[in-house]
């Protein structure tokens, strides 16, 4: 676990983060399901129903079932996390999240002790998601994390950004935010919650294997196949934006190393 | 449809070429404004290194289209195909410089990504088949070089295919419109197989 001091650390550090400003965050997005350019997610995305919307939890917990939304918001408390966002396609931005801490939500449903892993599956509805038409990946998009990864007080459950409700294209109504791994870890809108004794599939690992790994850690000492990680380019800062060199952990080294000790990160990428 | 290709022809006999040049130059400045006021979404420096790749894609294509036009339709632009090659060329060393000045920023890097990365290796030799087609461009080149310029020219289909393999390599996933544009350009290079043998067979020399 993390004491208090982590935790100070945390929000000191997040002190020092100047939020993207509202536009920044929600006409640019990367939601496949409504079409692979950047400005489709907030184009298409107004046809995702959210309203009801249950969460299965299953597998491995002492209380699996549907979870109706509303009754996750009534159990869980609400705070505002300002995180480093960092795409694996080296830009970046910073969000203003409101959720709560995944941990939570785990706990009201009792993790088991044999689980392992948490596997997360985002909504599957062709006749609102466009972009499923297109075999881009292998529909419905799935993501994992390690239990103790799942459990870190810096995962949560995002369910706002900037204090309004998180629109459809950000991932309503509920998405995960892992801020030390690369973006798409944080799967969006949200409908099963697995936990598992096995490593689960990951969309993106499961579409190119030499590119995405299962952990998908902010690491600028391994790049992408394809493209440098040591650097990114902070988004909204115009036409002649300087890039910045990428932090081990996308800044949350401190927090989170302790949960990689003796592993190899160039092969667990 | 002869009636409307003769009209065309006699309009494209008459116009001059100065025009297609000014014309076709017109979105670089276009697009380079609208980076910098918010017209290309909150990537300014993605959108406008795409929509420079993208317009020199499609200028390669209506270079590429000007022969299959005049055989099969009888339309003859050819006039105009050597702005639109030249124009091409312009495009590719404008998303070059995106790439290179806004986008990656450090010259060791830009050097490390061409020998790195195989897409921008692709990328970049796109780019070299297209510069000594950009250097003989006038008519002094023509006249000295004779046959061999004709030969020399068909570093354009290099270029086409390179180009297209560029933009299905970049692309994250499994996307649509670089598969659009490399068949578009795999079709008008195919196209020009069979013409050639047919016509050495049937006319020798």
């Amino acid at each position: 676990g993390l004491g208090l001091a982590g935790l100070g650390q945390a929000a000191s550090a997040q002190e020092a983060l100047t939020p993207n400003d509202y536009e920044d965050i929600t006409q640019y997005n990367n939601y496949y399901e409504f079409g692979t350019g950047k400005g489709d997610p907030v184009k298409y995305a107004g046809s995702l129903t959210t309203t009801p919307w249950t969460v299965a939890i299953e597998g491995m917990v002492d209380k699996p079932g549907d979870y109706a939304f509303e009754d996750i918001m009534k159990a869980m408390t609400i705070e505002e996390r300002i995180y480093r966002l960092r795409c694996v396609e080296a830009w970046s931005m910073v969000v203003p999240w409101n959720g709560f801490e995944l941990a939570d939500l785990l706990n009201m449903a009792g993790v088991q002790s044999g689980a392992k892993y948490v596997a997360f599956e985002t909504a599957y509805r062709p006749e609102e998601m466009p972009g499923l038409r297109f075999p881009v990946l292998e529909w419905p998009y799935v993501e994992g994390l390690r239990l103790d990864e799942a459990m870190h007080p810096l995962t949560i459950m995002a369910t706002g950004i900037y204090g309004k409700d998180i629109p459809n294209q950000n991932g309503a109504p509920l998405r995960l935010v892992v801020p030390w791994k690369y973006g798409y870890k944080s799967i969006k809108s949200v409908v099963r919650i697995t936990l598992t004794d096995k490593q689960p599939p990951t969309s993106w690992n499961r579409a190119a294997p030499r590119e995405y790994g299962f952990y998908s850690n902010v690491n600028p000492d391994v790049s992408h196949p394809r493209w440098s990680q040591a650097d990114e380019r902070p988004l909204g800062a115009g036409l002649f934006a300087r890039r910045q060199p990428t932090l081990m952990f996308n800044g949350y080294e401190e927090e989170v190393a302790g949960l990689y000790e003796g592993m190899d990160l160039t092969a667990n990428f | 449809m002869t009636e409307l290709i003769d009209t065309l022809n006699s309009l494209a006999r008459r116009l001059p070429v100065w025009p297609v040049y000014l014309i076709l130059a017109l979105p670089i400045p276009w697009f380079f404004y609208q980076g910098l006021n918010g017209g290309l979404g909150r990537d300014p420096v993605k959108g406008l290194e795409h929509l420079y790749g993208l317009w020199a894609l499609r200028l390669l294509i209506a270079g590429l289209i000007i022969t299959p036009l005049r055989r099969e339709l009888g339309l003859n632009l050819l006039r105009f195909r050597r702005a639109i090659g030249v124009m091409t060329f312009i495009y590719v060393l404008a998303h070059l410089m995106v790439w290179a000045v806004l986008d990656v920023q450090t010259l060791s890097r830009v050097w490390a990504d061409i020998l790195k990365r195989p897409y921008i290796t692709i990328g970049m030799a796109g780019f070299l088949c297209l510069v000594p087609l950009a250097a003989t461009s006038n008519n002094w080149s023509l006249r000295k070089l004779g046959a061999r310029w004709r030969k020399l020219h068909r570093l354009t289909y290099a270029a086409a295919l390179l180009a297209s393999l560029h933009f299905i390599w970049l692309a994250k996933g499994f996307q649509l419109e670089p598969l659009v544009y490399a068949a578009v350009i795999l079709a008008l290079l195919v196209y020009r197989l069979p013409h050639k043998r047919i016509r050495r067979r049937f006319l020798p020399g």
